[in-house]
């Protein structure tokens, strides 16, 4: 018993411990005060009026969704097509290859943002949203790339084999089989790029210029500028969508266990 | 008959493994071929070969007398079964039949009437609307069945497609596909590594070994003839015993066995004189006796154990240089240990094997 109770404590205090910040961010959405801080004298929504209104934060959450959709579209067709042709199995290195899809998820981002700066100069792409698009995408494949080859790990290679059997030719089973069976992990791919985008802002940092200013990014300079509330509004808004995200992502994937 | 299907000398290595050696078989229209092995022999590579998921190393599969070794698979016209039942998971149990039928642009109508028909072929019509994934096993592999024959394709291809059923469901399946065999005129090639399998469903049986078939047959003639020793052991039980040829006389030769018993034996290969050879005796064909009979063969032997089995008595007997198993009916008296009765069996219930 004694021991069950500990167990609980120390559970609860975890939890405590991850959601503090977001304990000690998200009421100051709702305050009427014009500093960030403690104690809050009245509620109101002025903030978010703030957020949707004031030039610079309507920019930026401009910004944000034109970045991560282009984010979300690229990264989701190029990880599908790796996680795809890394399925051959004639592929050498194929180990490799794999591992390789993945670094960006374990390189510093400070490193990835200085070499970004400097090929993207190299093109020109500086300073524009294809740049920052690029950059994002680099950051953003390899979830696509482990969504999708977990989904197609799960696809039995005799299913497609019985299609090509009863007249499928190789494209029909792709678009028939292969494909329909691989969505959920397509689509919790695509989201998890999609957050990935809006989260991002070292890179962002490096490649974007004044133009392309994110939400996480002006929430930064923001902060250091003044200390506004309305990035405690900005906050609540990453957190609603955050949730959202993820519950797209569990819904996909137990649509996918109910398949199997 | 003329040849439906011929494998002409099919070789197939994989790195430097050489699963199918220099294989030739022919299958003519309406049969049903079993390919029964141990498992690794190469029956599957050999069926994958002819459904067009594997390539040959060398030599041709021809199809009504043309070489098919460059046609896709999908053009092939072969229902394939396998054993995992490759349903699509993502369609319904009546979708998954329809698909063959959309692949080859039959008419929505048409479709419907011939799904329906195929369903009902495997008493399966009240599950159309149900995905694979709320059947049991052996529903699922009846739609894999029905979804492979409802395109009437020219060859039934199947991998061990009973192996993960139960006992009795398996049996049940066995009878089902034979007697669908028999109505629709299919051509069947089945592999399995069951021999009671292969035997109750198959018009031939092919036996295989490390890629090679050992022995090509009726059920009856691979078990009563066994053309080589991995044949006799490998399907049912049977007695191998050793000795040498003395005479050969048209189709039945003397052997002398080491305890120097002389044995008359039937023989279908070819053997001479001086040749050591095995004899191939199955358990079932042999009687026992208290006194010597006039049967053409008789040995003398001891009962060391013998065990009561529901259909049948299973007696173990010692020669003086070999142990023996004797099958009795349920209606044998009993043997207890220690009995000293003669083992008889005629001519024909016994094969020269050359080893
Ligand atoms: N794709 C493959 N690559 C390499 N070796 C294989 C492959 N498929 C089968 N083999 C090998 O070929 C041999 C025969 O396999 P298989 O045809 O599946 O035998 P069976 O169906 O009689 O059990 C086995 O030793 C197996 O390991
Ligand atoms: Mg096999």
């Amino acid at each position: 018993m004694p021991m069950k109770i500990t167990k609980f404590a120390f559970a609860s205090l975890t939890i405590l411990f991850l959601v503090a910040p977001l304990i000690a961010i998200l009421p100051l959405a709702f305050t009427s005060s014009v500093i960030l801080t403690y104690p809050i004298p009245s509620w109101s929504l002025r903030w978010f009026e703030e957020l949707f209104f004031a030039d610079a934060w309507r920019r930026a959450i401009v910004n944000s969704l034109i970045i991560g959709t282009g984010t979300t579209l690229l990264a989701t067709v190029l990880g599908t097509a790796a996680a795809l042709g890394l399925r051959n199995r004639l592929i050498f290195f194929r180990g490799t290859i794999r591992t390789l899809f993945l670094l960006p998820m374990v390189v510093p981002a400070v490193v990835l943002g200085v070499g970004m700066q400097v090929l993207l100069a190299g093109f020109g792409l500086t300073n524009s949203y294809a740049g920052v698009i690029i950059a994002h995408t680099v950051v953003a494949v390899p979830f696509v790339v482990v969504s999708v080859t977990g989904a197609l790990a799960g696809i039995d290679e005799r299913v497609e084999l019985a299609a090509q059997s009863l007249g499928a030719s190789p494209t029909t089973v792709f678009r028939r089989v292969t494909l329909p069976l691989a969505m959920p992990g397509v689509a919790s791919g695509a989201v998890l790029a999609f957050a990935t985008s809006l989260d991002e802002v070292v890179l962002t940092l490096f490649v974007a210029g004044p133009n392309q200013r994110t939400l996480a990014r002006q929430m930064f300079s923001s902060i250091r500028e003044n200390i506004s509330p309305a990035i405690a509004a900005a906050a609540f808004l990453f957190i609603a969508a955050t949730i959202i995200i993820a519950l797209v992502v569990v819904l996909s994937r137990s649509m996918l266990a109910k398949r199997r | 008959m003329p040849e439906f299907i011929r494998f002409d000398r099919i070789t197939k290595f994989y790195g430097p493994l050489c699963v199918v050696e220099n294989l030739d078989l022919g299958i003519v229209k309406g049969e049903f071929v079993s390919l029964l092995g141990p498992s690794g022999s190469g029956k599957t590579t050999l069926l994958m070969m002819l459904a067009g998921f594997e390539q040959p190393t060398s030599g041709n599969i021809l199809l009504e007398g043309t070489a098919i070794n460059a046609v896709p698979t999908h053009k092939r016209d072969m229902g394939v079964v396998f054993q995992s039942y490759a349903l699509f998971p993502h369609m319904s149990v009546g979708e998954n039949v329809a698909f063959p039928l959309q692949m080859r642009g039959v008419g929505k109508a048409e479709i419907e009437k011939r799904v329906a028909r195929a369903l009902d072929m495997v008493q399966l019509s009240a599950l159309a609307e149900r995905r694979p994934s709320q059947l049991s096993g052996g529903q699922q592999q009846r739609v894999a069945l029905s979804r492979a024959l409802v395109f009437e394709p020219r060859v039934v291809l199947m991998d061990e497609p009973l192996g993960a059923l139960d006992k009795q469901l398996r049996e049940q399946m066995q009878l089902d596909i034979r007697d669908l065999h028999r109505r629709l005129g299919l051509t069947i090639v089945f592999v399995t590594h069951d021999q009671s399998e292969a035997l109750t469903m198959s018009d031939r049986v092919a036996v295989f070994n490390k890629g090679k078939i050992e022995q090509i047959g009726t059920p009856r003639q691979v078990y009563d003839e066994p053309a080589t020793r991995f044949v006799a052991e490998f399907i049912g039980e049977t007695n191998l015993v050793e000795g040498v040829v003395e005479a050969v006389e048209g189709a039945e030769a003397n052997v002398r066995l080491t305890s120097g018993a002389q044995i008359v034996s039937a023989v279908s290969g070819t053997v001479a004189p001086g040749q050591t050879v095995y004899l191939s005796i199955r358990p079932e064909r042999v009687d026992l006796t208290e006194i010597r009979g006039d049967a053409r063969n008789c040995l003398e032997t001891e009962v060391t154990d013998s065990v009561y089995q529901g259909d049948h008595l299973r007696v173990q007997l010692q020669n003086a240089a070999y142990p023996l198993i004797a099958k009795l009916g349920r209606r044998s008296r009993e043997f207890p240990p220690g009995t000293k009765v003669y083992a008889a069996f005629s001519a024909g219930d016994c094969r020269v094997i050359a080893p």
